[in-house]
Order: C-alpha cells, then structure tokens, then sequence
C-alpha cells in the first residue's frame, strides 16, 4: 500500500487536483482488504509502554480538542489517551445543568435570542511571553459567531461574548504573544449596514459590491482575562478560513487564510476555486491598535450580548452592547497587506522562530513557505501586484521563501517541533508529513486513518514546541474500533516524534468533530486547579449557608425554595403547600467543602434538567408541575453510602386549595429497640 | 539562684507559648477516598484542621455512626486552658525574678500534674465521643465503639487513626526540661557557696 501511495503521489503532483481527489477516493475504497498491513507496518511492539499511564499516576500532559458541532470542548490526558473531562461551552448539559439551570442560561444568550449550541472549532491557550500560561483556553463559537473564555483553575466556561458583523466566527480566536489581543474573522462575507449596523438586506447579485467580511480586535484583561470588543477591521468580501500570530520579530503580526477571492456567491465548491492564488492576509495589530486609539475609528451601532460568570455568585449575567467601532483597510496605510497564497488556502502556521509562515492550500499541490523578513523588504521596495480594496497585494516571488515540493495530497495544516522541523497533515493522502523548514525537503511521512484534518504538537502553536508528541485529529474512523451503527466517533491518533522517524503510538476516540486542540504540559494547570468553592465566599442572593437558615416562600404565583444538600440530605425534604402552575424555582446551595464531592438535584417530571452543584455553589432550577401529585426529588450524583437515601418530598396541590406553605426535615422518630428489629439487621 | 538559672527558669516561661504557635496533638485519619488524608488539630484554644474544612468533613463522617458533631465551642476546656497556660508563664517568670530554689520545683511539679491532667482530659473526651453515639445513626456495629487512640495507630472500620502528640506539647516538655536544669544549676552553684564559705 505504501509503494501504491508513493506512486499515485507522483502521478498526482504531475497532474494535479482532479487525480488527488480520485485518489483518494481509491484509497478509501482499498483501505479494506489493506487494513492488515497498515495496522501491522505502522506499529512498534513497544509503544503500549510509551503510553501506559500506570493506575493512579497522571498524564504528562493536558490537551484540549474541540468538540465541533457538540458545541463542548474534550479535555484529554496526554499521553494515555485518556478523557479527562467535557467542558460544555455553547451547549446545555444534562450532565450538569450547564445551560439550563437559572445561573447560566445567560451565558447562551444572543442577538438571535437563547442559542444552546454552535459549532466549536478552535481552542487556543492564553500565553505569557508567546507561550501557553494555563490560565484561560479561549475558543469560537463558529455558527453564532461567538468567542468563549474558559477558566482552567475551574475548566468552566466564564465568559461567552457575542461578535457583531461576523458570519461565520472561523479564524478564531487567536491570541497575541501576551494575550494583548483575541482576533476572531469571519468565515463568511455579508452585506453590512453601516448606517443602522449589523447585516443588511441585500441581492445576492450584489455579493461583489456589498458584503463585506469583518476581523475583531478582543481586548483581554491582564489580571482577570475578561474580555472587550476594542475595535473591527472591515475587510473585503472573501471568505476567511484560518488564523494565526506570528511571534519572535514577526510578533506584531497576524496572518489570516482567505478563500473565494473570486468572491463567487453560488456553487462555491467550483466558483470558489477559480483562481490559481488566492491570499494571505497579514494585519499588523499594533498597527491597528494605534490607528484605532489615534481616532482612525469610526463607530456603527451594533446589537450583541456579552455575557459573564460572575465567581461569588455562580451566577451569569448579560449586557448588550449597542456600538461598535470599525477601521477600514484603505484609510490606514501600512496596516494590511495580502499575499497570493495557493489555492484556496486552510491552515497559516508560523513556524517557533517567526520567519517562516506556511501556508496550506488545500488544493495545490506544492506547500509555499512565505520569509517575514522577505516581507519586510517588500513593504519597503513596495513590490506590489495592484491592490484590492484600497489593500496593496506583494507580487508573489517577492515575499515567498520556496515551496515544499510534492508534499502529498491536500495539505491542511502545519506544526513545528522546535527542532527546525514542521510536520503538515495531508487530507487527501491520509498522511502527516515531516518536512525540515530550511531546505523543503521531505524527511517522513506516516499514514494515519484517515483523512486527518488538524494535528497538535503540545506548544506546536507557540516560540518552544514541546516537541515530544503529536495528536493528529482524523475525520473518518471506519475499521479502527468495534463497529457503532453508521456513525463512528472520529478518531485521534497520537505520534511520537521524539526520534528522526515518526512512531504511532495511539488510536483514541473523540467526540464529536474536533477541528483543532492545544497541549500543555500538566504542571502549568494542575497546581492551580480549585478543588472546592469557599462557602463563606459564596454571595449568591439565595445562597443558604447553615441548614437553619433554608426557606419556602410564596411570592405571588411564584415558589422559592432555598434549600441545603450535604452528606446525605436535603433541608428541606418535606415541601408542601405548591399548587398546580406554580413556578417552582429550587435554590440549591451544597454544604460541602470538600473536593469532587458535588451534589445533584432532580425533581420528578422536570421538563429540562437536573442540576449538578459543586460544593459551595448555588445552583437553581425551575420546575412548574402541571399535575397535582406527591413529587419525589433527589440527588443525581452518587456522593455517600446514604446517597440512595438523599431523597425528598414536594406536594402539588390542585389549583386554588387551601393548603399553606409548609417545609421541614427530620421529625424525631421512635428508636428502634436494640438488637434485632430491621434498623439493626441492615448493616449485616 | 544564680543569674543562668533565673535564665532558664525565664526559658522554661517563655516555652509555654510554643502552645499558643502550634498545636498539642494531632489526630491523623486515612481512608481509601481520602488519600490527602484528614488531620485534626488540637490547641490549647482551638479544634482546627489540616484545611479549614477538615473539622466538617470529620462531622460528616461521624454522622453515619451517628457521633455528635465537634466543634470547637463543645469543650469549656479550650476556654479556660489558655488562662492556665498564662498563669503558669506569669509564675514561671515570678519565679525566675523572686530567685527562690524551692519555688521552682513547686512550679515544676504544678506543671506536671497540669499536663498529666490535660491528658487524662483529653482521653475522656475522646471516650465521650466515640462511646456516646447515637441510637438512630444510619451505622450501626454491633458492640462496635469508636474511641480514636490517645497514643498511637488504630483501626476504626475503614479508617486508621494515628494520634500522637504535636508541636505545641514541646513546649510542656521544654518547660519542664528548662526548669530542672534550672533546679539543678542552682543546687551546683549553692554546694560551690557553701564549699567556699567553709574553706
């Protein structure tokens, strides 16, 4: 299979694009009766040791993959393979409320109302100095365009904010070496209104004239991480795929993936890829910032909603904010510039030391390799090729450094070891492929199944590369797990790349489609990792402190109960006194102060969720019963011997009784007799 | 007394605060889920714990034996043992300054029974909470008490204990240390009197 796959390599860098795609549709079609030897070739007999994480040792490393259309983010233990958590960003969680319950149904509103899912493509980690600090782990929110932060001492999602004149958030969110700035683009151009903002209403037939795309400048705050809208580029109407900063000298710099410059509006699989170049566009930040701050911008209104979790309370809340201010390209000299990148370009890596931007055009057949210094002169000799939209566009030998010739087929993206080598993934071929960024020349290559779409060194993304692993992220799994019906969960393969040969090491299933992930080496996160809220720091409005303190109280049509959960009971756990249509809202506050022991709260019939609290949280959840009845509740999460026994009562009344509000736990009972008697026969 | 005994004699004093820097007994808990362990401290003035919520994760296992809760404000002894602890530093350093040989030995020994009583205090509280022990707890073991030991390692079901004495008894220790020294330097020093007295 490996001599058919060098061969058909050959053929199709010859004869280009229409072969690559036939090919890869045979290899497909051949994987079956191969599936044998590729298992067997690729892998040592050794490698279960490079990945054995003995029974109560941890993992190297944290790495962060994207859940894509789940809408949540993985975190996996590198390198065992092993999921270590779900994070839910942009989606509601039945495993513990997140998007249901009271405290953070805000953090999913937007412009477009309540939106409970998206499409995550990028997480990408805060960074101190150009390097991965473990703090935060921002990531986009692609449908809705959106931009979340996740704190990573809690790996709970604090911050989402919405991003105005954006369609499609896909070149997003990329971090500056100091998290001066988060850029997130569009992925899709529409019509602006400049003078009423947001999209306007427009003839498709216009597409070339009106739509334009956007790229946002998120300002990060130093100490807490929360973020701002600062200002938006508005950029010509192409479509932008992917994004990246570039660090050491080019660090001022950063650099976004463009296709359909043709600027085509239908059948775009044909009229998108048109032209034999389309750009890269490079976009001096700091510039920008400056431009911005020196009164360069002008400000549209704007409708999106910022929404926060507030540490104290538990509790999020949403702003809407109505203003936005815009640069545009052609009013600011210096600040953008394109580069004619081939063909319909997808990832833009800019390799540790900040010379070298490789560009991956996912339908040509060579991997240019672009010099920021090169660049640099450019701009100074001004060799430019016209202009597009006031935006000057380098003739293409000025700024390139060379090619990588027949790297394989669909180059997609591109990570560096540290080592002066890159490794690119090749969708088409099923390969990853290490090439040396010096000379261009190929050095390895190893198959991967299949069709891989990102890969991942830890740091691969930042000045010094881990170096040691890489997760390749595979679209299609068939034959590598027991078979699940027609759909199989996507597939990570992990790769050593310690040695001068590629080593496969590990199969392991992901959710969902991640398109991207980040890796961190453990002891940056873990030592800052919080085991349990400080009660006493508590300052949700209905946060109960001490059993004493638990309430019910009627306010008009509305229920409150503020209730206590600990090991192993609720206060209260007799309720009475709710009648049909009441809204029932359960303020839970769990008493424990202890690490993973969360308590879960669930009432019969509850048309969304239960709810999961962590110890010295409050959570609330609203119930409106429709039928009278006795309704149990009780926790979810198993928490002690007695946790089948963490139960309670809620009594619905019909409409209308007379049946006064009423709440109590623990009534002095009886005491069994000693010996004998079914109290003492339970424990033998 | 000569000026090193008064010396000591202050020393054996000023040790006693040891108990107010740090704890005189430690009561170690390890089980299967809590391979941090627990730990409960015991002051002169306070019940504490290795984290400040140890105190209430030791109620919440206690409650399925059904053992009253511990709180710091359930033992009068923590309320009055400081002022004990003050009045023997007071006298210490009165006795140091008044000089009087006799004294220190009644100092002494006032202190150990002190101590032997804290400890026999100790031990009956700890009988009076693994003994006294609710007819309705959730667990209940036949003939089953749960004494934590005074001194030493012990198995409680799935819990082993470990007590044993802390920093803050040093204190006790070097008091009594300190002052006989103190006692001893001083009856050197009277034969040396008296020798030269007589040559």
């Amino acid at each position: 299979m490996g001599k058919l796959l060098g061969k058909l390599k050959t053929i199709a860098s010859d004869v280009g694009l229409p072969l690559a795609l036939i090919s890869g549709l045979f290899l497909q079609s051949c994987s079956e009766s191969n599936r044998s030897t590729a298992k067997t070739e690729s892998v040592d007999e050794d490698v279960a040791k490079a990945v054995y994480v003995a029974p109560g040792k941890h993992d190297e490393l944290y790495s962060f993959l994207s859940g894509g259309f789940n809408g949540q983010v993985s975190v996996y233990g590198i390198p065992s393979g092993r999921l270590l958590k779900v994070i839910p960003v942009f989606s509601q969680f039945p495993e513990n409320g997140y998007g249901y319950n009271e405290e953070t149904r805000p953090m999913l509103m937007t412009s477009h109302g309540f939106v409970p899912w998206d499409d995550l493509h990028h997480p990408k980690l805060s960074r101190a100095e150009g390097m991965a600090d473990g703090r935060w782990l921002f990531v986009n929110g692609n449908n809705t365009p959106r931009v979340a932060r996740i704190d990573l001492t809690t790996f709970e999602t604090v911050e989402i904010m919405e991003i105005p004149n954006s369609a499609g958030n896909h070149c997003s969110p990329y971090p500056t070496n100091n998290n001066e700035y988060i850029l997130a683009g569009t992925r899709f151009s529409v019509p602006l209104d400049l003078a009423k903002g947001g999209m306007g209403d427009a003839s498709l037939e216009e597409y070339k004239d009106k739509f334009r795309g956007s790229i946002s400048f998120i300002k990060v705050d130093k100490d807490k991480g929360d973020m701002e809208l600062d200002f938006q580029v508005l950029v010509p109407g192409f479509d932008y795929d992917l994004a990246n900063g570039g660090k050491g000298p080019s660090g001022d710099w950063v650099f976004f993936t463009t296709y359909n410059t043709e600027k085509a509006r239908t059948m775009k699989e044909l009229g998108a890829s048109q032209n034999d170049k389309d750009y890269l566009a490079a976009i001096n930040w700091k510039l920008a910032a400056k431009y911005a701050a020196e009164g360069k911008a002008h400000e549209m209104p704007a409708n999106y909603y910022h929404n926060k979790l507030d540490h104290g309370t538990h509790k999020a809340t949403s702003t809407i904010k109505k203003k936005v201010r815009y640069l545009l390209p052609e009013e600011c000299p210096g600040m953008m510039y394109l580069l004619p990148a081939p063909k319909s370009p997808h990832g833009i890596d800019v390799d540790p030391t900040g010379e070298y931007m490789v560009v991956n055009g996912k339908l040509a057949s060579t991997l240019p390799v672009f010099s920021f210094s090169k660049m640099q002169k450019a701009i100074e000799d001004k060799a430019f090729d016209g202009e597009v939209n006031g935006i000057p566009v380098f003739k293409y030998d000025a700024v390139l450094y060379g090619e990588v010739k027949e790297p394989g087929l669909g180059p997609l993206h591109t990570e560096f070891d540290g080592k002066g080598n890159a490794y690119s993934t090749m969708f088409v071929s099923s390969e990853v492929v290490k090439w040396n960024v010096k000379d261009l020349k190929v050095l390895d290559r190893m198959p991967v199944y299949y069709s891989p779409g990102h890969l991942m060194i830890p740091g691969g993304d930042t000045k010094e590369p881990y170096g040691k692993y890489l997760v390749v992220m595979n679209k299609i799994t068939k034959d590598r797990y027991l078979p699940t019906g027609p759909e199989l969960v996507h597939s990570a393969q992990l790769i050593d790349i310690s040695g001068d040969k590629m080593r496969m090491l590990l199969d392991f299933p992901t959710l969902a489609e991640p398109h991207y992930a980040q890796g961190i080496p453990a002891d940056k996160v873990a030592p800052n990792s919080v085991k349990f809220f400080k009660l006493d720091e508590n300052t949700h409005p209905e946060a109960v402190k001490k059993e004493a303190d638990a309430s019910v109280t009627r306010q008009g049509k509305t229920v409150k109960v503020n209730m206590t959960s600990i090991r192993s009971h609720f206060v209260p756990d007799n309720i009475e006194g709710v009648q049909v249509g009441d809204t029932v809202i359960f303020h839970v506050t769990n008493l424990e102060q202890d690490w993973d022991v969360p308590h879960g709260f669930a009432v019969m019939g509850a048309d969304n969720a239960e709810t999961l609290i962590m110890p010295g949280a409050t959570q609330s959840l609203r119930w409106v019963p429709k039928q009278a009845g006795v309704y149990p509740f009780y926790c979810t999460d198993f928490c002690s011997a007695l946790h089948q026994e963490m139960q309670g009562y809620i009594r619905v009344s019909p409409k209308g009784s007379n049946v006064p509000i009423k709440f109590s736990s623990g009534e002095k009972k009886p005491v069994p007799p000693p010996n004998g008697g079914p109290a003492s026969a339970g424990i033998n | 007394m000569n000026k090193l005994s008064r010396l000591l004699m202050f020393l054996a004093a000023l040790s006693l605060g040891l108990l107010f820097l740090s704890p005189m007994w430690k009561i170690y808990l390890k089980a299967p889920q809590y391979p941090e362990g627990l730990e409960m401290h015991i002051w002169v003035n306070k019940i504490s714990g290795s984290s400040e919520s140890v105190l209430q994760n030791f109620n919440i296992l206690n409650h399925y034996i059904g053992m009253e809760p511990i709180h710091a404000e359930s033992f009068a002894e923590l309320k009055i043992m400081p002022y004990i602890v003050f009045a023997f530093m007071i006298t210490g350093a009165i006795v140091a300054l008044v000089g009087k040989r006799r004294l220190i030995l009644y100092w002494g020994v006032l202190l150990l029974i002190g101590g032997a009583v804290g400890i026999l205090d100790f031990y009956l509280w700890l009988v009076k909470f693994g003994t006294n022990l609710s007819p309705e707890a959730p667990i209940k073991v036949p003939g089953m008490t749960y004494i934590p030991p005074l001194l030493g390692r012990k198995q409680l079901l799935n819990f082993e204990a470990l007590s044993l004495p802390s920093t803050g008894s040093l204190g006790i220790l070097l008091a009594l240390v300190f002052a006989a020294i103190a006692y001893y330097v001083s009856r050197k020093n009277k034969l040396e009197e008296q020798t030269l007295i007589t040559t």
